[in-house]
């Protein structure tokens, strides 16, 4: 029952069209009541985004409360500083800086699941290549000419372009390992997989007390449904 | 009764006519008995409505209508309200069944001719509702102020821009400054919360009085009134008290179950129900790729699109929606229900339904040509509906009418027509397949010998 519930969940969550480039994103395995993977997927959005993209739209306490830990717990997962445990979660970063620095202020990261998709998002993260021509080094596939220099690149190691001619043109249809990791690549997908499902917690906190009411009230309304049913049958039966 | 009880209801019936309304309307309102399942929709129409209004209540206790907080405060109640989540999924899939229903049952109302005399004017309430719901529809999807709030609106608005000399001016009025903005915002909120409301209950009463003078039509279309019995209660009518209330409830509870599942299980329901771009507040520099409107308004909507110029488009969009109001007038065949009516009536209106579909799904699509080409034929097919009408229903050949109302829903053994002696042939075969065999050996295992299946 519960593994359907989640079936049904992830298909609404992952059937986002893919904006942009034309490339077919990668599924991502979206799994929001994992609850072990959405902490760690806490732990590397502490370490490698929370530096310049903020989640406003959550308190650090809700996190604490839905994933079951103390604030001292908490606050070794997410290294929160000065912040105190029922604000809502800010970049380190000021948007004076990040604009001096990257050129854009980089995006609240809440709804970002929700507006893109679990898949968009993982595909994104794996989606950055070795390209001399942008300011940081690297380009990538799935959001073309994006300002974000590619943070996970130590874990992943970097990634080259294949290219293939498409109508006399030389076009991206994929990228290969340039260089290891610390990662290994399925680590590193897990890893990325991990940080999607904290993504698509943080999207919709609620789904983890939504999904699981649902069956009693659906089973409550269905008894409810049956009781009328019997007392039409009741009332109907001298109608010919 | 205990007598404190009746002296009070007499107390109360010297001051105010209670027992007299409750009588009128439901215990003495005598229904045609063979009502289907297409005549629910009226009542869920009621259902929904009370739900927007109570869930919309409270979501307003919570909500700021202002572009600066309207955003995060959607979240906040999404967020840190108690069971903030709850509402507002009650009233955005509220608001799509909402049109499910009443396109149920306007369908209803085309099939079994319930608009033709003397419901005209029961017809007509009713176009104004439907109008209604989309103004209310259109301005509450911008109070969220997500991507498609903002831009759907900006697009929509602009339409007026088309209209000769005052047009402009007329946009930059409704919006209250010249793009969509906090005035716009602030306006929309107001008109949302008490204006249209306001006006959708006047016209819903409008609405129930009529029905209530007129009566309500059936699945044969025959006027029960006509035939009374001695005391005059019409002979094939029932009390829609108990019966119709006992029959709506066990409908609601079906309906609140599928409400139910959605609201827990697929509140977005894959974009349809909340599309996925208003995720991403409003930016009014950055306009998304795909403009498109909720999956309710795509049939109209993909007619302005299928019309090469603005202006016309505008027009051809107003008239899809004018040419519902003339129903009455269009259709001159005295006959009312589609069971005595010509092949020739059933064809066309097959094919207004098909067209209707078919617009709402190309409404949801990036314009291609293809798209463009299939929106342009299934436009002709929807104004071709209502203009070839009147040509072929004053001389449409009918079936004879009769005198007292038949089933509900008629089996599939008497239906004439090559289309149902298929289907009747599928379920024979199907009835003798293995694997209906033993799915029903399942279940009687189940459910015990004595469930008669």
């Amino acid at each position: 029952m519960k593994k359907a519930l989640t079936i049904l969940l992830l298909c609404s969550i992952s059937v986002v069209a893919s904006a942009g480039s034309g490339i077919k994103l990668e599924h991502a395995d979206a799994d929001v009541f994992d609850e072990l993977s959405v902490i760690r997927g806490a732990g590397y959005f502490a370490n490698y985004c929370l530096g310049c993209h903020g989640l406003k739209q959550i308190r650090y306490s809700r996190i604490g409360k839905d994933l079951k830990m103390n604030e001292t717990q908490l606050r070794e997962l997410i290294q929160f500083g000065d912040a105190r445990i029922h604000e809502t979660i800010q970049a380190a970063m000021t948007p004076g800086s990040a604009i001096s620095a990257f050129g854009v202020s980089p995006p609240d990261l809440s709804l970002v699941v929700r507006s893109r998709g679990a898949d968009w998002v993982y595909s994104y993260l794996k989606g950055f290549y070795d390209d001399p021509k942008r300011p940081f080094g690297v380009n990538n596939i799935v959001a073309p000419n994006v300002a974000m220099p590619n943070v996970l690149w130590e874990l992943q190691g970097r990634q080259e372009p294949e290219f293939e001619a498409v109508d006399g043109k030389q076009e991206i249809v994929g990228l290969k390992a340039a260089t290891h990791g610390r990662m290994k690549p399925r680590e590193f997908d897990g890893a990325i997989n991990d940080l999607v499902n904290f993504l698509a917690y943080v999207g919709e906190p609620s789904v983890l007390h939504r999904v699981p009411l649902g069956k009693y009230v659906i089973a409550f309304l269905l008894f409810l449904t049956y009781l009328f049913y019997r007392l039409k049958k009741e009332y109907w039966k001298d109608i010919d | 009764m205990s007598e404190k009880g009746m002296s009070f209801r007499e107390w109360l019936d010297e001051r105010l006519p209670v027992t007299k309304f409750f009588e009128d309307q439901l215990l003495k309102y005598y229904a045609p008995k063979n009502f289907n399942f297409l005549y629910f929709f009226g009542s869920l129409a009621l259902l929904v409505l009370v739900n927007q209004i109570v869930t919309g209540i409270v979501l307003a206790m919570h909500y700021k209508p202002s572009a600066e907080l309207a955003f995060d405060s959607v979240e906040y109640i999404m967020r840190d309200v108690d069971w903030g989540w709850l509402l507002r999924y009650l009233h955005s899939t509220g608001a799509s069944l909402f049109f499910v229903v009443i396109y149920m049952h306007m369908f209803r109302a085309i099939f079994y001719g319930s608009f033709k005399k003397p419901r005209e004017l029961l017809w007509l309430f009713g176009m104004v509702i439907f109008v209604l719901l989309m103004a209310e529809a259109f301005m509450g999807y911008l109070l969220p102020w997500g991507q498609m709030s903002y831009w759907g609106a900006q697009v929509i608005i602009s339409l007026f821009g088309a209209i000769p000399v005052i047009g402009e001016d007329l946009a930059t009025w409704i919006r209250g400054d010249y793009v969509i903005a906090d005035a716009t915002l602030n306006r929309f909120f107001a008109l949302h919360v008490i204006a249209v409301p306001l006006a959708i209950l006047g016209l819903v009463v409008l609405h129930l009085a009529a029905l209530r003078t007129t009566g309500s039509n059936n699945p044969d279309g025959i006027e029960i009134k006509k035939n009374r019995d001695l005391v005059g209660i019409p002979k094939d009518g029932i009390p829609f008290h108990p019966y119709y209330t006992v029959k709506d409830l066990y409908v609601a509870g079906l309906f609140l179950t599928i409400f139910a599942w959605i609201v827990f299980y697929s509140p977005e329901m894959g974009g349809l129900f909340l599309e996925h771009p208003n995720f991403d507040p409003a930016d009014p520099m950055k306009t998304p790729e795909h403009i498109q409107p909720v999956w309710y308004f795509t049939p109209f909507y993909s007619i302005l699109r299928a019309i090469p110029s603005k202006l016309g488009g505008v027009v051809a969009m107003g008239a899809s929606i004018v040419v519902l109001f003339l129903l009455p007038w269009l259709d001159r065949c005295p006959v009312k229900s589609i069971r005595y009516r010509s092949p020739l009536f059933k064809i066309a209106l097959t094919f207004f339904v098909v067209s209707f579909l078919g617009l709402g799904v190309l409404g949801t699509k990036p314009v291609t040509e293809t798209y463009t080409l299939m929106a342009r034929i299934f436009s002709v097919i929807y104004f071709a509906f209502f203009l070839l009408l009147p040509v072929f229903s004053s001389v449409e050949i009918t079936k004879p009418v009769p005198e007292r109302l038949t089933e509900p829903v008629i089996p599939l053994a008497k239906r004439e027509g090559f289309q149902w002696r298929l289907i009747e042939d599928g379920i024979r075969a199907l009835e003798h397949s293995p694997f209906l065999a033993g799915i029903k050996q399942l279940l009687s295992k189940l459910l015990g010998k004595n469930s008669g299946i």
